[in-house]
């Protein structure tokens, strides 16, 4: 995802003088160097100084820029919280800040570099959309929607390596749409953001097991899709979310209050990262399954709760 | 696309001169006005705004350039101490620029001006009252500018007792590094905060002075309270790094009961205060 995100934004930036980057000391990875060199003026690093990157991004905004804010994602949206919440959200600026290595992708760096709840707090606060694509093409589309989005965004992105699973989907990337990559009819799995590798796998083994499976992509956690969830709640026997995020405050939770609102017939599971701090250290895989993300007990949990399996 | 290549045409006004009757005639009128507000509201920062008054007024009318056929040569004004916010209405309303009758209905429901200031109003450039945001906005704002060629000046106002929020250290230090030449910072220096005096809580924060100049700063001091002295000394300034200027001005400045002592911070006086500061801002002579 990060060169993608590189390579999109030395594109969306060639062809829109406004789009600047500001980084708070992050090596900029592959084509971002390409950014730097070529619009140098456009890519700011401020440092070790995250309060200083969305207030500077703020200040831009102001004068009609539209900068992107990068860094690792508990600093992206912890530390300049403030700054978020009244600089770019109370003022409504186009200011994108994206959370890079969102969830614990960073399984080595221990629980000062998670970002397992950045949804849940961020959601809270107004004129603030919440974009979390799940493979490098739907990342390059949220970018474009963030090139001329209306106000504050957060992207929350993986790091590298993630497959795609976005080709051949049954719908296009629309902001504020969940999005079939292939519809079924008895499983509904949501996920979004890079924990679709654990959807699409659980997936093909569910229809191993003989069930017809939908996929969808929930890239945009706010606003959220309320109309397209509950649709998704009608239509299938039962309905799975998968999420590298708290289970407070996540999808999990929004789904449930849909499901509860618009009193969905379905059955639902959820599937989340604990409400715990994480001491552990190992693969991303490894962390995962600690909290009991993985493709193998989704499947299972199913399975063992789907009639006649 | 086109946003470097609008034309910026024609050359920029130049600078204004400085009037010191008709400031100081504008300041007791602003005072008497702030505090005939006040018998309308429980509480309101007075003293905070009396803290900044002149300076606020010098820079906008005796600083800021401003055209009325586009935006490229106007200068900007933050507020960062936002609670401040009673000198730059009283400011931005006598220039024509918030319509009258908006501070007739300050903080009341059906109006739009409250206790700090909020983008959108007519003047106000940037939402400000949580302290430590301003200075980075103004950073940005003139980082802007240089990318696009713009001659514009961003003043920041803020307030001694903000530079205890580590975020200003962050604008303090990004903006030499950056050489954002146009943004003109001022201290209003009045050794307060809400609660005491930043000279016991921190003793260490002084010399002041020194240590912005160790960021980096072209630093001069003034009298916070004499137009002339902040005129002149923003006017002199090299402009080959940012500036600040440190004024050393006294929180409640003109009356004479409010003046450094910390309950002013946010209240309104009694009909029996409002009368005797009233007679304390009489023109002189009246």
């Amino acid at each position: 995802m990060r060169n993608r995100f590189a390579s999109t934004l030395y594109e969306l930036g060639k062809a829109d003088e406004r789009i600047c980057i500001v980084v708070a000391d992050i090596s900029p990875a592959g084509s971002m160097e390409r950014f730097r060199s070529e619009f140098p003026e456009r890519f700011i690093d401020v440092g070790v100084s995250e309060q200083g990157m969305i207030g500077l991004c703020a200040g831009l905004a102001l004068r009609g820029l539209r900068p992107f804010a990068y860094t690792i994602a508990t600093f992206s949206a912890y530390r300049p919280f403030e700054m978020i919440r009244v600089d770019l959200c109370y003022q409504n600026l186009p200011v994108t800040v994206v959370g890079m290595g969102a969830g614990i992708v960073y399984s080595t760096l221990g629980g000062t570099h998670h970002a397992q709840e950045d949804i849940a707090v961020l959601s809270a606060l107004p004129n603030l959309a919440i974009l979390a694509p799940c493979d490098p093409p739907e990342l390059a589309d949220a970018l474009r929607y963030c090139a001329d989005a209306p106000g504050p965004v957060y992207l929350r992105i993986g790091k590298a390596g993630e497959p795609t699973f976005t080709d051949g989907a049954a719908d296009p990337f629309t902001f504020g749409k969940l999005r079939y990559l292939r519809r079924g009819s008895d499983i509904g799995l949501i996920a979004f953001g890079h924990a679709m590798d654990l959807a699409v796998r659980a997936a093909h083994a569910l229809e191993q097991h003989g069930h017809t499976v939908s996929v969808a992509s929930c890239h945009t956690m706010k606003p959220i899709d309320t109309e397209g969830i509950a649709r998704a709640l009608r239509e299938h026997a039962m309905v799975v979310t998968i999420e590298e995020h708290s289970r407070v405050g996540g999808l999990a939770a929004q789904v449930k209050q849909i499901a509860w609102e618009t009193k969905a017939p379905c059955r639902l599971l959820t599937f989340s990262l604990k409400d715990e701090f994480i001491h552990l250290y190992g693969s991303h895989a490894e962390l995962r399954e600690a909290h009991g993300l993985s493709a193998d007990r989704i499947v299972e949990t199913i399975l063992s709760s789907t009639p006649g399996s | 696309m086109g946003w470097f290549h609008d034309p910026i045409m024609g050359s920029p006004p130049s600078l204004k001169t400085y009037d010191p009757m008709a400031s100081a005639q504008r300041c007791r009128a602003f005072r008497r006005r702030i505090l005939d507000i006040s018998q309308t509201l429980p509480a309101m920062h007075i003293a905070p705004a009396f803290s900044c008054l002149e300076i606020v007024e010098t820079i906008y009318f005796s600083l800021m350039r401003r055209c009325t056929d586009g935006a490229l040569w106007d200068d900007s004004f933050v507020l960062s101490k936002g609670h401040g916010c009673m000198a730059q209405y009283l400011c931005l309303e006598a220039l024509g620029i918030l319509p009258p009758g908006e501070l007739e209905r300050f903080c009341r429901a059906g109006g739009r001006l409250g206790n700090h200031p909020d983008l959108g109003i007519p003047g106000i450039e940037a939402s400000t009252g949580s302290l430590g945001h301003g200075l980075l906005l103004g950073v940005g704002m003139a980082y802007a500018d240089k990318l696009r060629g713009a001659d514009r000046t961003v003043y920041v106002v803020m307030s001694d007792g903000e530079l205890q929020e580590g975020s200003m250290w962050e604008a303090i230090l990004l903006a030499p590094s950056l050489k954002v030449n146009s943004l003109v910072g001022v201290v209003d220096l009045n050794d307060f905060q809400s609660l005491g005096r930043m000279s016991e809580l921190h003793p260490n924060f002084y010399p002041v002075v020194s240590k912005l100049e160790a960021f980096g700063w072209e630093v001069r001091q003034a009298d916070g309270h004499d137009g002339q002295s902040i005129h002149e000394a923003i006017v002199g300034r090299r402009g080959d790094r940012p500036f600040m200027l440190v004024a050393r001005t006294t929180k409640g400045k003109g009356v004479s009961f409010m003046e450094s002592v910390a309950i002013w911070h946010y209240r309104s006086p009694t009909p029996e205060e409002y009368r005797r500061a009233l007679q304390e801002l009489e023109e002189p002579g009246a």
